[in-house]
């Protein structure tokens, strides 16, 4: 019987392995800056989420245990407002050039 | 296992090295410079080091990123005239062989040093319990050869009062530009409540800690310096004039009191920088206490700038 | 200790390619980024060093790990003063070349 929190770790560090993959592959294949930003902290945080779960039976003490949580939280505060700033820099962006949402059809007709 | 881990890690901070140095748009360098600093922390954490990592990825990385941007956005905009030709290819491969020949050599150099290895952590190991410390690289730092680090306070002075230089004497009463034109947006003053007294705990806390575990006033002083081009990214603080006496004075109480505590290493210790036996941690912490808020102002104003942006942006 | 001559290899390729930057590269700010990673390099070879000369209870050497930091810290300020002068430079070329059309032979 495998102990249980290695068992934890490894299912979580797969998973957060899973969510990092997802955040670059929407990195390269999303359109514009805007998306690119949407999967990027969405799914990194979450596979940071999952790291810090799979740091969490490993660690000795709940201090210890405390400090690693501390990081993601900031982490999430951070990138959260980061987000933002770089959102509002695409935005201004966009707006100096015509969007495809623009056209009457709403670049559908574009599509490939 | 972890030479995999080790091999990969090298590889990419070699990649991202290759795209600094090889792309042609600056700010695309800069963001490859800037994902090779944070790799190079970790290849600094691989190699047990980690007061240098954290060095690295505050100084290293980070201030200096911040530094090299600020530089772009200050550069005047007709100024880039591209000096006639871009290099011939024959120069192109002269010098990529050249920098191969020092690649390899260097390579053959490092695989061939002498084994068992050199070392003086014996006698470091042997003269730790006389400081006081726990951190063995605090003790290289404050005691063992404490010369280089009021040379290196120092020098961070230096540099600040070189940069402070690049205006004319009547113009020194000037304001350093801002870091960002505009009203500040708002997830900025929200990272600047949120993050700044964390921030200052723990430039604090690695200061104070740097004399048992890795840490120490330099990294501190990052993490203090980073907080406070936060308040003033949010407007919170204005930058402060380099004919402010009051961070004349704040700049120079670190150098200052080391400069102190080792010229009364003379009469008091036998030796210059040398600590009286049995003050060595109170006289340490001092100093400590004082150079970081020294180097933490002088980071600050090195970012900054010199007075009112020299160029016309 | 075999993993660490990897990071040994990685600091002479650092020095290389920085060379390499410092030499080809024109924009004065380029150059002052190849110079950091050249730095890098340098430093990664301390490192390489210190690793080796573990011993004694500690993991690595002290003394060149004090070494790289007060150089990570100096390479810091000289790309302050470096960064400042050149702007400085490009700013003094722009207004020398404002100033040409209306020059007065100052001598």
């Amino acid at each position: 019987m495998p102990d249980p929190a290695n068992v934890v770790t490894i299912l979580a560090l797969l998973a957060s392995v899973f969510f990092f993959v997802a955040g670059s592959v929407g990195l390269v294949r999303m359109p514009d800056t805007l998306t690119r930003i949407h999967s990027l902290t969405k799914a990194d945080n979450i596979a940071l989420g999952f790291i810090v779960v799979a740091l969490l039976p490993q660690v000795g003490s709940v201090a210890d245990a405390a400090k690693i949580v501390a990081v993601w939280v900031l982490v999430q505060v951070s990138s959260g407002a980061v987000a933002q700033l770089m959102g509002e820099v695409a935005l201004a962006e966009q707006a100096m050039t015509p969007s495809r949402l623009d056209q009457p059809d709403h670049g559908r007709s574009a599509d490939a | 296992m972890s030479v995999a881990f080790d091999a990969v890690l090298c590889l990419l901070v070699v990649l991202a090295a290759i795209r600094v140095v090889a792309t042609t748009d600056l700010r695309a360098a800069v963001g490859g410079f800037l994902a090779y600093g944070m790799l190079l922390a970790l290849v600094w954490v691989r190699l047990e080091s980690v007061d240098i990592a954290l060095t690295e990825v505050a100084v290293g990385s980070g201030l200096t990123t911040i530094v090299i941007l600020r530089a772009i956005s200050r550069m005047p905009v007709a100024a880039s005239s591209s000096s006639g030709s871009s290099p011939t290819r024959s120069a192109r491969v002269a010098v990529g062989l050249t920098c191969a020949v020092v690649t390899l050599g260097l390579s053959g150099v490092l695989l061939a040093l002498p084994d068992p290895a050199p070392s003086i952590a014996p006698y470091v190991a042997q003269n730790m319990p006389a400081t006081a410390l726990g951190n063995p690289i605090a003790g290289v730092l404050m005691v063992f050869r404490a010369m280089d680090t009021v040379l290196e306070t120092v020098v961070v002075l230096l540099a600040l009062i070189g940069v402070w230089a690049m205006v004319p004497q009547h113009r020194l009463a000037e304001v350093p530009g801002p870091l960002a034109p505009g009203r500040a947006p708002e997830p900025v003053v929200f990272l600047a409540r949120a993050l700044v007294p964390f921030g200052l705990l723990f430039g604090a806390y690695q200061m104070w800690a740097g004399a048992d575990v890795p840490g120490g006033k330099f990294q501190g002083a990052a993490v203090l310096a980073s907080m406070g081009l936060l308040l003033m990214m949010a407007g919170v603080v204005t930058a402060p004039a380099a004919t402010n006496v009051r961070l004349r004075a704040l700049l120079l109480v670190g150098p200052i009191l080391f400069l102190a505590v080792g010229v009364a290493g003379w009469p008091l210790a036998g030796a210059f920088l040398g600590y009286p036996a049995g003050l060595e941690k109170p006289v340490i912490i001092a100093v400590e206490v004082a150079s970081t808020i020294s180097i933490a102002l002088a980071l600050v104003m090195l970012v900054l700038g010199p007075p009112a942006g020299s160029a016309s942006s | 200790m075999i993993g660490s001559t990897f990071f040994a290899l990685a600091g002479a390729g650092l020095v290389g390619l920085g060379l390499y930057g410092v030499i080809m590269r024109e924009n004065a700010l380029h150059r002052i980024l190849a110079f950091n990673i050249l730095g890098g390099g340098i430093f990664l070879v301390f490192g390489f060093a210190a690793r080796r000369g573990a011993g004694a209870g500690f993991a690595a050497d002290p003394v060149p790990q004090a070494l790289v930091i007060t150089g990570v810290v100096v390479a810091f300020s000289a790309t302050a003063l470096a960064t400042a002068i050149v702007v400085r430079l490009a700013a003094a070329q722009v207004e020398e070349r404002d100033a040409a059309p209306h020059a007065k032979d100052d001598g």
